[in-house]
């Protein structure tokens, strides 16, 4: 599909934003359900990148900026993948091999944020030049400045693949044979595991595994929707939550560790 | 004092606002440094005037600072209160402002993580991806909103609730309330994980374990059926009956997991991918094994 001119600006547009929160982390532009389904809106595609948004966002679950740590970009990989499901052309059908491009995307789109860490550093020196001098508005400005080097590191991106245009991209699509798109849709089902077993590893306590399992079991029951699951989830914390309180005064409070299983075994 | 230096909600909506753009500078050197000293420019503008005293001010919170975004907020609420009895003459000097800031930011950067990174996003995110795949704009609107709600007041309440607490945060951190937030999520987010591990990990084996033919009278034989629609009218009468659509039973490798529990391939795979994460593995070789595994697995039809 061609988009005009306007839509390309927007996309450009939508991109920066999706850079500016890949780092800024707050309005969360940058997560594949929101950052596909705008370049979907602005470019007149709104369904199959509302649905390449939702199959992404399932993969990227679990990446998260910890500490110094840099997450596969998923700003990147959402921008870039949804512009090539557009030009592209094949609407829907096209969904799997978008997600299958957008993995290697967010590697691409990590090492140019460790990049753009790295020239940031440079610029809170020139920071500290400013504070010494007491000048405010400087500071400001470096600062302002690092978010919009963020923004164009997806931007630029974004534009390249809009600039190369739809017929390169079809006949790369077009030229993969089915094996390899059956193989990598195969694997995009299993991929998100990775996502989930990051998350499970920051999160898992003794105390809190067989939480995972009830979760697990209660899935299988496939009429209860993630909704309900929710309910049970948050009912189960606050039952757990209370009980585990009233415990704790029961054992007279000689210990303050919050875990009165634990607090039984030390007493034997 | 005659005039007694005071922030006022006005200055502490700016501040709160400029904290949005913490991380716009995030460096490997001092990393949130840069949108640290950003975020309370408003209180530096009103609490010192001399270029002196604003430069010094500057120098302050250009030191290293690194916190999960949203628990920065409580720390900001606390500094400003600080901050304003500095510049009314209290004896507080630079040694206990960076102390303070770095004595909370631990602690409480161990509480965004789990929070908002490890549950609040993946529930949110998840409820939103499902939507969205079935093609509902609804996802993405809820995400937006819902996220956006939380952050906003989430950063506001806890900011104002630094501000008035001053330095007894510190104290509360390790108090029980928090303890209980963190407990509470994880339980949560495990509960959730383990959902979605089921509903969303898709491992199917296609190999065909065995292949039993069934006995006369199990199965519609379409041979014998009326043409036309009455034949697809008994045809959906018969299956609707227990009736097979075939004379042979196939039982996949798939089939013999599933009656286990269903959803256990994808458990296990997630339970490796835990295993190679521990041993140091980066996700980024997983993902792209797993895309490996797939196509291999694909072509010689054991996926």
């Amino acid at each position: 599909m061609d988009i005009n001119i306007v839509q390309m600006l927007l996309v450009v547009i939508v991109a920066f934003l999706a850079g500016m929160e890949g780092i800024l982390d707050q309005f969360q532009f940058h997560q594949p359900v929101i950052a596909c389904t705008l370049i979907g809106l602005v470019t007149g595609n709104l369904v199959p990148c509302l649905i390449l948004g939702g199959t992404l966002q399932m993969i990227a679950l679990g990446w998260a900026n910890i500490g110094a740590a840099v997450a596969p970009d998923a700003a990147l990989a959402s921008v870039a993948s949804a512009i090539i499901l557009v030009l592209g052309g094949q609407g829907t059908a096209g969904v799997g091999s978008a997600i299958a491009i957008a993995v290697p995307l967010a590697v691409a789109g990590l090492l140019l944020t460790i990049i753009c860490r790295t020239i940031a550093t440079a610029f809170v020196h020139f920071m500290d030049a400013a504070a010494k001098q007491g000048d405010i508005r400087k500071v400001e400005m470096w600062h302002i400045i690092a978010i919009c080097m963020q923004g164009v590191r997806i931007a630029i991106p974004a534009a390249l693949i809009l600039a190369v245009g739809a017929r390169p991209i079809r006949t790369v699509l077009e030229a993969m044979p089915i094996w390899l798109t059956g193989g990598l849709a195969i694997g995009g089902g299993m991929v998100v595991a990775v996502g989930y077993a990051m998350v499970i590893n920051m999160m898992a306590t003794k105390e809190v595994w067989p939480f995972f399992a009830i979760g697990f079991v209660l899935a299988t029951i496939s009429q209860i929707t993630l909704i309900g699951l929710g309910t049970i989830g948050v009912c189960v914390a606050l039952i757990y939550l209370k009980l585990t309180k009233q415990g704790g005064s029961g054992n007279g409070g000689s210990s303050n560790t919050g875990d009165p299983l634990g607090d039984i075994i030390d007493t034997y | 004092m005659a005039n007694k230096l005071k922030l006022t909600k006005k200055d502490r909506i700016s501040v709160w606002f400029r904290s949005f753009f913490l991380q716009g500078s995030w460096n490997y050197e001092r990393m949130q440094n840069g949108g640290w000293t950003y975020a309370l420019i408003p209180a530096i503008k009103k609490l010192y005037k001399s270029k002196e005293d604003r430069a010094a001010a500057l120098k302050r919170h250009l030191e290293f600072f690194n916190t999960h975004p949203y628990v920065a907020s409580p720390v900001i609420g606390v500094t400003l209160a600080l901050e304003e009895d500095r510049a009314n003459g209290l004896p507080i000097d630079d040694v206990t402002i960076q102390g303070v800031k770095v004595g909370m930011m631990g602690p409480l950067a161990g509480v965004g993580d789990p929070v908002f990174w490890f549950t609040v996003r993946p529930i949110l995110g998840a409820l939103a991806g499902s939507l969205a795949m079935a093609g509902n704009i609804l996802g993405p609107i809820i995400f937006f909103l819902a996220w956006n709600i939380i952050r906003m007041g989430f950063m506001w309440y806890t900011q104002e609730f630094g501000y008035k607490a001053g330095s007894r945060i510190t104290d509360d951190v390790s108090g029980n309330l928090l303890q209980d937030v963190t407990k509470g999520a994880s339980i949560l987010g495990m509960f959730i994980l383990g959902s979605l591990v089921n509903r969303w990990v898709t491992v199917i084996f296609t190999p065909v374990v065995s292949t039993v033919k069934l006995a006369k009278g199990a199965f519609i034989v379409w041979d014998k059926l009326p043409a036309g629609a009455e034949g697809i009218k008994q045809a959906l009468l018969q299956q609707g009956s227990g009736l097979s659509l075939t004379s042979d039973k196939v039982t996949t490798l798939q089939n013999n997991l599933d009656s286990l529990i269903p959803g256990i391939a994808g458990l296990g795979l997630t339970l490796l991918c835990m295993w190679l994460l521990k041993k140091k593995v980066s996700p980024i070789t997983i993902i792209f094994g797993l895309f490996a595994v797939g196509i291999v697995f694909h072509l010689i039809g054991l996926m």
